[in-house]
């Protein structure tokens, strides 16, 4: 836990500086913190129960765009925040950076978005919007970027995120939503689909006819088949058990499927994939999988246990492998994402859930059982008592 | 000595020095080499260097070894005998052997010049010939090798420090050059100042990148600074130092063999900054996801390089004037340097002056 806590804190003092800021925030209550009443659902310990939350949020400013939220996609990150996985959730948190609604407001220096626009928000809300990354539209490695929920945002104050009615956002981490993209199965794209768009253009992963393995078949790695094809690659699904087989083939689109806990096939497929996309959210072993990489090949890693990965050396010495880690994207490239998946018709497989049933979906996800993304139909069940 | 055509039965004489067991201790040792075939050159062995992976044989620490082992692949030598359809030689050419000496030649890695990873790569010593036959490295009088698997060594170059390029040079030059840390506008950090480190300092210095030297010894950084021309030198163990330097560098070369924390590493490279793993330790290393995800940060291996990239460090160091820091001893000496070896008492590589010291050891 202290070792995360230390990595945070390297990169992204604006979450963790709480002092100051936050001590004088802490004397006012979330509700009056600022002049607009939002009603959502917070977990307030690592329990992680979530339940209707009361908190407020800040006046639509010249740069921001309000947006009254339609759906909500609940991803991993959601769970490993509000049980504290990572050591670094500060309670209350109103957990969501998969969302997609309407701009009710926009303020006078808003020229990308008018009201009525269905627009989307991301994992990303804030950065300094001056550095080189930022320069770059990298704005996900921006050093003072600051995440859509629990972190401290541009204006000092915490970020709530979109388990709730709405959000102000400054329009540049806004996204427009392409019109064929569905709303309630796009939404997940915002993180799930960045997540793994991201590294697969920036590691090279297009080029048509190269070999794919997607590591763990939920949220991120369903999507990641999907995009693999439109890629024009080779797909072959990396899962420890079987019983997602009939469906990434048939359903998913995918070439094959490999169960790893079955020698041979895991011996007969050693040296074949030019790329391994590896999105298993729970601790796992490399070892395996980086036998899988054919000699160069990259292994891209996206989940984030809890506990450190055990990185074994010869294999990335004899064959010169890479293992190298991605976090979302930029919004031009969130942007582009979306309009690519809109494209090629490609939309995340949810199971639409009601707010007041979000902690037996969290019970779920926690083992698994979801096909694949569960989102809020926040709109039509959130409704203050 | 005339070229030769065709094969002949008998084996020809050889002599050098061999450890029995994995005490590893060395002594003379009398033994045969193949005759020369068609494609292949007798190479008249010069001088040859120690390297790391010799003391890790030596004492099986791979469990690996095959004894009796006669270590040794950084060779520089005199061809004195060519195959009748060996293109790339004449006789009395100066050439190199270093780490590999076969590979299948016909899988990707091969046909792409990379014959370092192919999965049938013949090592130099210890590994097993194609005929069943156990190889035998440098620390000997002469080595027969088929012409693809070695370089000539331009006039220019000093023989005996140019032997440690053979291993340590291509060590350092391959990944410098695939990862994109060679020029001007680059920081590269080298982790461990001993045989590999210090000639990587000095390619990077060709190539015009800046370099930083991270080393846990603050007793080598007059020499990093002022005798290899390094930009900088970061104390490994000094937090302070190191925090400073975070996020500064395009990429970081690792050399150290023993096993150690590569997450203060990891916090060093700017984002998209590679970490380069060239030391293999057994057990795997601890690191958290967050410190790759944030930052787009990856880690990677390297070993040595294909033949045809071996050929072109060589040249370039010829054209930038690189050699390598040695001590250059006689081949009784062997032991005692292997042991100095093991407590990095050495700058920065020993290399054995074969052709004047180890007819002598013949009783």
């Amino acid at each position: 836990m202290h070792h995360s806590l230390e990595i945070i804190t390297l990169h992204k003092p604006q979450s963790l500086t709480q002092t100051k800021t936050e001590t004088e925030t802490m004397a006012k209550s979330p509700e009056t913190e600022h002049p607009n009443k939002v009603f959502g659902w917070g977990a307030r310990d690592k329990s992680g129960v979530l339940s209707p939350f009361h908190f407020s949020r800040r006046d639509n400013g010249e740069n921001d765009v309000t947006v009254k939220i339609l759906f909500c996609g609940v991803c991993h990150t959601d769970l490993h925040t509000i049980k504290n996985d990572w050591g670094y959730t500060y309670y209350p948190v109103v957990p969501g950076h998969e969302i997609v609604g309407i701009a009710t407001k926009v303020g006078k220096n808003v020229t990308k978005f008018k009201e009525g626009d269905r627009v989307g928000v991301g994992v990303i809300t804030g950065s300094c919007q001056s550095c080189e990354s930022c320069d770059q539209d990298l704005e996900n490695y921006c050093p003072q970027m600051s995440f859509t929920y629990n972190a401290i945002g541009s204006d000092g104050t915490k970020n709530y995120g979109g388990y709730s009615e709405n959000i102000v956002v400054d329009q540049r981490f806004v996204l427009r939503f392409p019109e064929n993209l569905p709303s309630d199965s796009g939404a997940p794209l915002l993180c799930a689909g960045i997540t793994v768009y991201s590294p697969m253009k920036y590691y090279g992963m297009t080029e048509a006819g190269k070999h794919l393995g997607v590591a763990g078949l939920g949220g991120l790695g369903h999507v990641a088949v999907k995009i693999g094809k439109a890629f024009g690659l080779k797909v072959t699904v990396i899962s420890s058990s079987s019983k997602k087989e009939e469906e990434a083939i048939n359903h998913l689109g995918a070439d094959s499927f490999l169960v790893t806990t079955d020698p041979q096939k895991m011996k007969a497929a050693i040296g074949t994939m030019d790329y391994i996309i590896d999105t298993i959210s729970a601790v796992h072993a490399l070892y395996p999988l980086l036998g899988l990489l054919k000699v160069n090949g990259k292994l891209i890693a996206l989940g984030l246990p809890e506990k450190p990965l055990e990185l074994p050396m010869f294999p990335l010495v004899l064959g010169r492998k890479m293992v190298g880690g991605s976090d979302v994207g930029g919004l031009k490239e969130t942007q582009e994402m979306l309009d690519f998946c809109a494209k090629h018709n490609i939309t995340a497989d949810i199971e639409l859930i009601k707010m007041d049933e979000i902690n037996s979906a969290m019970e779920r996800l926690a083992k698994s059982d979801v096909r694949y993304r569960f989102v809020i139909d926040v709109a039509n069940s959130l409704s203050p008592p | 000595m005339e070229r030769l055509s065709g094969e002949k039965e008998q084996s020809v004489e050889a002599f050098g020095w061999a450890a029995r067991d994995s005490s590893g201790h060395l002594s003379p040792f009398v033994f045969s080499r193949r005759n020369t075939r068609e494609e292949e050159v007798r190479v008249k062995v010069l001088y040859c260097g120690i390297c790391h992976s010799d003391l890790h044989c030596l004492k099986n620490e791979w469990h690996s070894s095959t004894y009796p082992l006669v270590p040794g692949h950084e060779i520089v030598g005199e061809v004195s005998e060519i195959g009748s359809k060996v293109s790339k030689f004449n006789l009395g050419d100066k050439v190199g052997v270093g780490c590999i000496v076969d590979s299948c030649r016909t899988c990707e890695s091969c046909r792409e010049d990379q014959e370092n990873y192919c999965t049938k790569a013949v090592a130099t010593y210890n590994g097993v010939h194609h005929d069943g036959t156990i190889n035998y490295g440098g620390y000997s009088d002469h080595i027969v090798v088929d012409e693809r698997y070695a370089v000539k060594i331009p006039h220019t170059l000093p023989l005996a420090s140019a032997a440690p390029l053979l291993c340590a040079g291509i060590s350092m030059y391959s990944p410098m050059k695939y990862f994109g840390l060679a020029g001007p506008d680059k920081h590269v950090g080298i982790v461990g100042l001993g045989g590999l480190g210090h000639i990587g300092v000095r390619f990077a210095k060709a190539f015009g990148t800046k370099v930083t030297v991270i080393s846990s010894t603050t007793g080598k950084s007059k020499d990093a600074l002022e005798t290899l021309g390094a930009d900088g030198f970061l104390v490994s163990t000094d937090e302070d130092q190191m925090k400073a330097a975070m996020g500064t560098m395009d990429g970081i070369i690792d050399t150290v063999s023993t096993s150690h924390s590569i997450s203060p590493l990891i916090g060093l490279l700017k984002s998209n900054g590679k970490l380069v793993l060239l030391g293999a330790t057994e057990k795997p290393f601890d690191i958290s996801a967050f410190s790759l995800i944030l930052g787009r940060k990856s880690i990677a291996g390297s070993g040595i390089g294909g033949m045809q990239e071996t050929q072109e460090m060589i040249d370039f160091a010829a054209e930038h004037g690189i050699k390598a820091e040695i001590e250059i001893i006689s081949m009784d000496y062997v032991n005692t340097a292997i042991d100095r070896l093991a407590k990095g008492d050495v700058r920065y590589r020993f290399v054995i002056d074969i052709a004047n010291t180890l007819a002598a050891t013949r009783s």
